[in-house]
Order: structure tokens, then sequence, then C-alpha cells
């Protein structure tokens, strides 16, 4: 093992020892604690997190969580979005006990995959999301201890969604845990993957996540992703799909939990004919921020991507959206369109939205746009008109809004639970 | 006891008075049109009925029934049994026809303290309410008058009358913009709801509606003002000299 000089804050988890890993993961490992070291936790003079403050987490002296109190399957039953295969991952360490992969599922503990030996994780893993694609990414591969493998075998259709449940317990208190998600998708598969971050007691951690998907030519992947952490935690998500030809990814996020979540969304494509659609909804209130960060890299001509964000922010709340679309000179025939809508509820909450295109190619078709606005007077009036009034009115007009994005779930259940975890939460914020 | 009594009612949109002393009385069972030209308050009347909040009324007293209707939010009146269908329907993106008139149907409900319906039984009621504007179910999960054309607008103010059965109902130019085929089913609508117990304010420009649905009075609205009042043949006087006998003023300068 390579010991190199830690920063502080992470030195724990930095220098932890490891059992033996393969010397390809060693290596990535090393390059990793390499760079995170040089980089250190971003500022915000640092444009990527211009209004996103995340220097304060180099204030504490994370920790790896200890011993987890017993979960049982009672315990995180409410929580599901499906009655499919479930994997468990109980403060970031994968829990057999509580996940359930009927025969047929190609799913697994990472570590376990990476001690079995993986030809596909030895090529992709630490690569995909590259340790360039964040400081936070870099820290992830020099720390994370395991996490979840899930893979959708060539021309394959998944009956049931694949869920993933990242559950933290009160063990979880002065952690950081660095979950990683590593699926891939064989050639013409299909299938859903539901990711979600729950948190059991109100703990201040740190989720410093990756996921890190491959998509084979024709395939199919929809990628649901719900973030329900403590409010006291700083929730950091990476997410980077690597499409190859004809591939569709679909990806719907769902952000309400943690005091400050970031979630970067990357998606790069590798192939002609590719599909990416990136739907999401943040939901804010008290001094929580959301902030999403998507980055499309058409790389290759005749592909499509579509995006839709919306937020709906409380109290002193903020939300930050940069949408990055980077069209590449090969990259003709490109469709892209990006939109960003805000509903804010209060005077004292804040948007701060950008779209960042960059093209260089000539025969291609990006729009863009952006709106931060408030609830419209006159439908209220409408509606009062009509004997709804007041506080049902609003409710009325907030779902109104925030609907359209739910619609994009394709499987209805999953659609129907995802529904009523918005409706609770406009419920609760509007008190 | 009149249904609605209007006293004296004075009301302004930021300091500048709009309605100056309107006085008018309906009785359950009839069926008032008002007229008068571009900009003289029929809507201002309307929309201070209904409880718009941009309008500050300033003097008078309106009661229904006999309670103090001024005193009461929007919603408050629609529970009372006061509907307004509106002479610019508004549009609500993201909320389908069917979930919002049975929302509204069911806070009515609660409102006067009777059961709500669920979806099915609603359905069936709305099977039967969409019969009185001759219309099919495809409208009902379009999202409320979001994307309709000026006339399906109007007929869906007509079919949320339908649906909430108000005591008072006051259609502010629902005529205008219709085709002569959406007219007639328009006008057939209103005439099926017309009964004893309720009362209709029809705010036209146009004989031709009252030709359909035909006044107990007609009034003449002009600078905030009623300035005539009359039986039914009022109108017809009205289409015939047009308004510059009542108001003193040239036609053109009016508008
Ligand atoms: N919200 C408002 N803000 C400012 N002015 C208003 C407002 N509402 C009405 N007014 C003014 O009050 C006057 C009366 O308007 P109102 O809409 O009541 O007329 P109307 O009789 O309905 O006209 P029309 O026949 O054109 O529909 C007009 O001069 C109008 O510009
Ligand atoms: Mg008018």
């Amino acid at each position: 093992m390579t010991t190199i000089a830690a920063v502080p804050p992470f030195a724990e988890l930095l220098d932890a020892p490891r059992p033996a890993e393969p010397a390809w993961l060693a290596a990535r490992r090393a390059a990793a604690a390499e760079r995170f070291a040089a980089v250190g936790v971003p500022s915000s003079r640092d444009e990527d997190w211009r209004f996103t403050p995340v220097s304060a987490i180099a204030n504490t002296a994370w920790t790896a969580p200890g011993v987890s109190p017993e979960v049982t399957a009672a315990d995180i039953a409410r929580f599901r979005l499906s009655t499919g295969s479930l994997a468990v991952l109980v403060d970031g360490r994968f829990a057999p006990d509580l996940s359930e992969l009927p025969a047929g599922v190609t799913a697994s503990s990472l570590h376990a995959a990476i001690s079995e030996g993986n030809a596909e994780l030895e090529s992709h893993l630490g690569l995909v999301a590259p340790i360039a694609m964040s400081p936070f990414v870099a820290l992830s591969l020099a720390t994370f201890t395991d996490g979840v493998v899930l893979h959708l075998a060539e021309g394959t259709t998944l009956a049931t969604p694949l869920e993933v449940m990242h559950l933290t317990t009160t063990a979880a208190e002065g952690a950081l845990i660095a979950p990683r998600v590593f699926v891939t998708a064989g050639t013409g598969a299909r299938g859903a993957i539901l990711e979600q971050f729950v948190s059991l007691a109100d703990t201040l951690h740190v989720t410093n996540a990756v996921t890190e998907l491959v998509l084979a030519p024709e395939s199919w992947v929809e990628h649901v992703r719900v973030q329900r952490e403590s409010e006291q935690a700083w929730h950091l998500g990476f997410t980077h799909a690597e499409q190859a030809t004809a591939s569709h990814y679909r990806s719907f996020a769902l952000s309400l939990g943690a005091k400050l979540a970031r979630h970067n969304l990357h998606a790069r494509l590798g192939g002609e004919q590719v599909e990416t659609l990136m739907y999401g909804l943040y939901l804010t209130r008290d001094s929580q921020l959301a902030d999403t960060h998507s980055a499309i890299f058409h790389d290759q001509p005749n592909c499509n991507s579509w995006e839709v964000y919306k937020g709906v922010l409380d109290d002193t709340s903020r939300a930050v959206f940069n949408g990055k679309v980077f069209v590449q000179p090969i990259a003709q025939k490109t469709d892209a369109k990006q939109t960003n809508r805000n509903l804010l509820l209060s005077d004292t909450a804040r948007v701060d939205t950008k779209p960042q295109l960059e093209i260089f190619a000539d025969d291609v078709k990006c729009t863009h746009g952006a709106t931060v606005g408030r609830l419209n007077d006159l439908q209220r009036y409408y509606l009062q008109t009509r004997g709804i009034g007041g506080r049902t009115a609003q409710e009325l007009l907030i779902w109104a809004f925030a609907a359209e994005v739910l619609t994009e779930v394709t499987i209805a259940p999953v659609r129907a639970a995802i529904e009523q975890i918005v409706r609770n939460r406009l419920d609760e914020m509007l008190g | 006891m009149s249904l609605l009594n209007i006293t004296n009612l004075h009301a302004a949109v930021d300091e500048s008075e709009i309605l100056k002393g309107i006085s008018l009385t309906v009785n359950a069972g009839e069926v008032h049109a008002i007229m008068g030209p571009n900009g003289s308050g029929k809507s201002t009347l309307a929309q201070v009925l209904a409880g718009h909040p941009a309008y500050e009324v300033t003097q008078g007293t309106v009661t229904l029934e006999g309670e103090d209707l001024l005193d009461m939010e929007a919603e408050e009146r629609a529970w009372a049994g006061v509907f307004l269908a509106f002479q610019y329907p508004v549009e609500i993106p993201g909320v389908t026809n069917a979930y919002f008139l049975r929302m509204a149907y069911n806070e009515v409900r609660k409102a006067r303290g009777l059961d709500e319906l669920d979806p099915m039984e609603f359905l069936d009621l709305l099977e039967e309410k969409l019969k009185v504007v001759e219309w099919g179910p495809e409208i009902m999960e379009r999202a409320v008058n979001f994307g309709f054309s000026g006339g399906e607008k109007k007929r869906n103010e007509i079919l949320q009358m339908a649906v909430l059965e108000p005591k008072l109902a006051i259609l502010d130019e629902t005529d205008s913009g219709l085709d002569i085929d959406a007219l007639r089913i328009v006008a057939d609508g209103v005439n099926k709801l017309r009964s004893p117990e309720r009362a209709i304010i029809l705010v036209t420009h146009y004989q031709r509606l009252l030709d359909y649905i035909v006044p107990d009075f007609v009034h003449v609205l002009a600078g905030g003002k009623i300035v005539k009042s009359g039986g039914k043949e009022l109108a017809l006087e009205l289409e015939a000299k047009g308004y510059e006998w009542l108001t003193g003023i040239p036609e053109a300068a009016a508008v």
C-alpha cells in the first residue's frame, strides 16, 4: 500500500489499512489519493463550486462509520420504491441479510467482486467517472471500501427494477461514507436501476457517492435516483454514464434531503444514435442547498439529449443548476434541449441557474431555457372562485408545476412511490 | 329575501374609482342582462362579486341571501353559491380538467357539510354534466383551459357551472368568440341550468345571446353606474340606437 501525505480531515480514511487488493486497484487508488492531495476540497473560488460552499467539510476529521446497529427488513420496508431485487448498503457496507438478490440477478458487493476478480471492474472502475471529474471523485476512489456491482446481461430484459438502497444509521455520525455503484448493461440489455439514499437517524455525516454506468450498444437503462438523507448531512454524488452506439440512458433524480446536496450527472455519448434523457426535481426548505451540475458530452453525430430539471424552494433554501452541453466538431445533427424551471415559495429562497453550451459543430439543434418564478396569483384566484382556496390551491399549483417531470419515471409503481414522497414533502413544506 | 342585494357599490383599483355607486337587486329564478360600452365596469362588477383581490370596495354593501358577501374570501363565496364564468378563463397547465373539476366539486361539498365523491362516483356525475355542453370525455384529460381555443374555454366555464350548481351565476361575455353552433350549445346549457332557485347575471354586448337566453331584466352600465334598467325590450332598443342616447358620449369616445 502506498502512503501519501494525507489531507488532515480525511487522514484516517486515506491511511486506513485495507485488505490486499489487486495491483490495478492499488495503483488507481494511489493516483486518486495523489490527485486529491494536490487539489483538496474545493473552495468558492473554484468556478464549479461558486455557489455551493463545501470548504467547511475540510474542518472536520471524518472517520469511517462505526459499528452499525442492527437494521431489520421492517426498518427499510417503508423506504422501498419497488418490489424487485434489492441491494442494501448500511453505512456504506453491503448488507447481504437485508438484500434480496434472486438467482439470475447479477448483483454483488463491490468488495466481493473485486476480491473474486472481475474483468469489467478492472477495465472500468474509477475510469468511467475519472478522478478529474471532481476532487471528491478522487477522494472516493482513494477511500471507498464497498459498494454494489450490477450487471444486466446481454440481450436480457429485467422484469423488475434493481433497487440499491444506501442507508445510514446512528453509526454514520461524524463519518464519511463512500459507496460506489458500478453498473454494466450488455448489448441490447434493458432494465431499471433505482438508487436511493436514506437515513434512519438525523446524523451529520458526509456521503460521497460515485456511480458509474457502462451502457453497451442498444442497451436501455432507466436510472432513478432518490436522495432523501438526513437534513444535517453533506451529500456529494457523482454519476457518470458512458454510452455506446444506440444506447438509451434515462435518468430521473429527486433530491430532497441533506443540508447540502450536490449531484454531478455526466453522460458521454460515445456512439451514434445515442439518446440521453435527464429529468430531475429538487425540493428544498429551511437552509438546504441542492446543486445539480449536469454535463452531456456529445462526442458523436446523430445523438439526442433532453434535460428537464425543476425545483421548488421554500424558506432560505437555495438551488444551483448548471447544465453543460459539449458538442464536438464531429457531432453533427446533435439535438440537445435543456430546461431548468424553478418555483420560489418564499422571498428569501434563491436560485443560481446557468446553462453552459459549448458547441463546436454547425449543423446542430441546441436550445436551453431557465426560469425562476412564483405562484401565479391569477391562477390562485381562479381556483378560489371554484371553491379551491388557501393551502389546497397552493398545493395543487405546486403539484401541477412539479408533477410534469414525475411522469417521466416510466415504471408505474415506482412513479407512484415517488409521487407519494413528493406529496408528503410538499405537505410538510406547506405545514 | 332577495338572493343578491347590491347597494351603492363603489370599487376602485389602484385608487382610481371604476364602480361609482351601483345598486341592483336580483331574486332567485331571475335572469338579468348587463350591457354597456367597453370599459364601463361590467367585468369589474363581476369580479368584485366573485372576490377578486385587486379591486377595493370603497363604499356600499353586497349581500347574498342576507349574508355579507364582501366579507368573504373568493373561495367562501364559491361555497356560498357564487359562480363567475370569466371573460378570460385562466389556463392551469399540469392540472387535468377532470381532477380540477372533482376537486372543486368536493371542496364545495365539503364546505357545505356534504359527502365528497370518489373518482368513480364523480365520473358518473361528470358524464351527465358533459351532456349539458354536448362534450365528449376527451376534454377531461387535458390541462385546465391549457391550449383550449377561445370557444372551448367558454364552454369549459359552462361545464364548471353545471358541475358546481351555483345559486348565483355571473356569465361575463360567455358568448364572445363563440361560433354559431357553440353559441347555441352554451345558451342551451345555460337554459338547462335556469331554475327557480338560481339567478343568472349575463354580461353581454349582443342581442344574439339574449335571443336564446331571454332575460327578465336588462341593465345598462356606463361610466361605473347603471344608467338605465328595463325589460328584455331594452336590449333591442340598444341594438337599434347604440349607447350614445343613454351616455351622451359618442360611441367612438367611449371605447
Ligand atoms: N385590474 C385593473 N387595473 C387597472 N385598471 C383596471 C383594472 N380592471 C379594470 N380596469 C379599468 O376599469 C375600467 C372598466 O373595466 P372593465 O373590464 O370592468 O370594463 P368592461 O365593461 O368589462 O369592458 P369590456 O366590455 O371591454 O369587457 C377600464 O377602464 C379598465 O381599464
Ligand atoms: Mg369586460
